[in-house]
């Protein structure tokens, strides 16, 4: 089908389009990074973790000939390395930080050492759901091809936001990460229960990794991640440990890094680098926008290591 | 960062003597053995099979392994930053390379100029610097190949099967090698048909999968309906055009399997002629060239196999075009030519043939592409 003008139209279609391409390994690392700092644990590594589920799971489909099973594998590889992370971590006198950022090293060397071969083969990609059938221009078409895992992330964003509320298993999480003496006293396994939401953060970590190797941009190489993983983590505390937060945050995120490519099409092409970096400058601004002296940590969970 | 970071090999090397004297304690010979005749090392900035820049130069160095008494170290995925220099030296000091190939751009300065005034001894070869006799050390150099023929050939497919009269270039950086590109790509096309516009986009890094597949649906969402890139590794691009039906044209290394209906055809390097070039007269014992350059009829650059979308009438083009190139004195930058801004910039009659050493500082964009280089 030819494409047809739409002139300026591109840019915030370039966005909306952005927002919900890009989006998803930031919403599945923050949603995943948020489950495990609700329980008291900071994960660093999940960089390492999501550049090794985009490695596993682009790995897994071209062997096996389905991107889901290279998603499911990649959401395993994601739960060894966050179980990984919380048995270490339950070990006394133990820094979360510093382990994290051990494990962000190795899960990286790791999946470009086992990664080599996969570079140039082409897996299968995940499937996407056309949105855009109502529209007779291409470029809407394409824009409103949504990939089924975002629209899962969008649903497990309304669930956490709900779960940590309403559910048992929630609750559990949150008193954890709130009074590991109180959730003791009531006598509930602090590690374990650490240990389960790490590994959960993990899988989610993983699975974020498979949507970059497998939908968007959809291969297999060394340079995949752009920090994704990194900023996601920064991202939970933007967004205040709230995943209903987490899942706007991510769409802004998605969306301004669309800024700078969209502008250049349509010819506004000087300061280019400048509008690369919207994303942070838009972070920075909202930080600035929203600084509160009396509750600068609200909604953090006690038993950070940052916040104690 | 401390100002003064001893390197690693400062460290190992005071580590080494320290074992050495020991050693001699002991009355064990020491000494570096040398295993062949000679080493040689090769730097690059990305994985070595990243289907583009650094798959090309690796490939290379493949040919040059098979020379019998020939030592090849690499070392991929090095930044462009003072890690270069540690890495030359590692391969001076630990591997005993007596020749270096840094490949990547950003490698020439300050980092192989700095390394190379340490070590005299040692020579360094780099690729698409602009090397200039005086102003930089003898023992180092510079070699490229002048792939702005190929993206010319590119540009004619491009005008052939382009509709919509609109294509796209997904750039990384505006250095003089990219602009080239991006200018001979649209010259190409507009030789075909002079209402082509070729709107190019930068993503300000040689290798960012996410944005250069972002680049790519913003071209083709303003209606660019081939594309081409200048990014280290093409995959994302040409598989995330392949996705939108865009025709595409490949740069680097072979793309085809990639999109095999949609490839019309591509420029790639061959720098297995150039590698062995130095390495046999490195191993005579013969002076190296420190400014080595060519193109099509040299053998350093060659075009992939025509695709099947590319119509017949485009392929006689091309070919007759090609012709041309190899018999000698083609020049695509030629007057009259105006930049995108409407200057002039090379008056009627003035022409620069591909060895033209103007075109190695190329800062501007010609009439028919729409874009800027800041």
């Amino acid at each position: 089908m030819e494409t047809v003008d739409i002139g300026w139209w591109g840019v915030p279609l370039a966005i909306l389009a952005g927002a919900i391409r890009v989006s998803t390994p930031f919403l599945f690392v923050s949603l995943g990074e948020c489950i495990t700092e609700k329980s008291g644990r900071i994960n660093l590594g999940l960089e390492g973790t999501l550049v090794f589920g985009a490695m596993s799971g682009y790995a897994v489909a071209y062997l096996t000939g389905s991107a889901w099973v290279g998603v499911l594998a990649a959401a395993g590889a994601g739960v060894l390395f966050g179980a990984f992370h919380g048995w270490i971590c339950s070990l006394p006198k133990v820094n979360d930080i510093a382990v994290g950022i051990a494990l962000m090293l190795f899960g990286m060397g790791l999946a470009f050492f086992l990664g080599k071969p996969y570079i140039q083969p082409v897996a299968p990609d995940l499937p996407d759901i056309s949105f855009g059938f109502w529209s007779s221009i291409p470029q809407v078409q394409a824009a409103l091809k949504v990939n089924v895992l975002f629209i899962i992330g969008a649903a497990l964003a309304v669930f956490l936001w709900w779960a940590f509320q309403n559910t048992r298993v929630g609750l559990v999480i949150r008193i954890v990460g709130d009074s590991a003496d109180g959730a003791a006293a009531m006598g509930y396994k602090v590690n374990t229960v650490r240990l389960l939401s790490t590994a959960a953060g993990g899988a989610l970590a993983g699975v974020a990794g498979a949507y970059l190797s497998l939908y968007y941009p959809g291969s297999w190489n060394e340079g995949i991640s752009s920090g994704q993983g990194l900023m996601a983590v920064a991202l939970v505390i933007f967004a205040r440990w709230n995943p209903l937060a987490c899942f706007g945050a991510a769409l802004l995120f998605g969306g301004a890094g669309a800024l700078g490519p969209a502008l250049q099409s349509v010819g506004v092409t000087q300061g280019y680098y400048l509008f690369y970096a919207a994303p942070y400058v838009l972070t920075l601004v909202i930080m600035i926008l929203t600084l509160s002296k009396t509750r600068g940590m609200a909604g953090a969970p006690a038993e950070l290591s940052i916040t104690k | 960062m401390p100002l003064i970071k001893p390197s690693r090999r400062e460290v190992l090397r005071a580590g080494a003597s320290g074992l050495a004297i020991g050693a001699l304690g002991l009355g064990l010979p020491v000494g570096r053995a040398f295993a062949a005749d000679i080493t040689v090392g090769f730097i690059y900035v990305g994985p070595r099979d990243d289907y583009g820049y650094n798959q090309a130069h690796a490939e290379g160095a493949a040919a040059v392994k098979l020379i019998p008494g020939v030592t090849v170290v690499e070392e991929e995925n090095v930044a462009e930053t003072v890690d270069v220099q540690q890495s030359m030296e590692s391969m001076i000091n630990l591997d005993g390379a007596s020749l270096v190939f840094p490949t990547s751009f950003g490698y020439f300065d300050p980092h192989m100029l700095a390394v190379a005034g340490k070590y005299p001894d040692t020579q360094f070869r780099h690729c698409g610097g602009l090397w200039s006799e005086g102003v930089h050390p003898a023992n180092t150099g510079s070699y490229f190949g002048y792939i702005g023929m190929g993206q010319y050939l590119n540009g004619i497919a491009a005008g052939h099967a382009s509709r919509t009269k609109k294509i796209g270039f997904v750039a990384a950086k505006p250095i003089p090698q990219v602009l080239l590109n991006i200018n001979s790509f649209a010259l190409g096309a507009r030789s075909v048909d002079p209402s082509i516009t070729c709107q190019v986009i930068f993503t300000g890094e040689w290798s960012m999968a996410v944005r250069e597949a972002e680049a790519t649906n913003a071209l083709i969402d303003q209606q660019a309906d081939v594309i081409t890139c200048h990014v280290d590794g093409p995959k994302v691009v040409v598989e995330t055009a392949a996705g939108r039906n865009a025709f595409i044209c490949g740069y680097h290394a072979n793309q085809s399997p990639l999109a095999p209906s949609l490839y019309l055809t591509g420029a790639e390097w061959n720098w297995a002629e150039v590698y062995t070039g130095f390495v046999t007269a490195a191993m005579a014992g013969e002076p190296l060239p420190n400014f080595v350059r060519g193109g099509l009829a040299e053998g350093f650059v060659k075009m992939s196999p025509y695709g099947p979308a590319l119509s017949e009438a485009a392929r006689a083009n091309i070919d007759a075009v090609k012709a041309e190139i190899l018999a000698g004195g083609f020049s695509v930058i030629k007057g009259p030519l105006n930049d995108n801004k409407g200057a002039p910039l090379l008056a009627a009659g003035t022409a620069y043939v591909e060895t033209a050493i103007e075109l190695e500082s190329m800062d501007y964009l010609v009439e028919g592409v729409i874009g800027s280089t800041a």
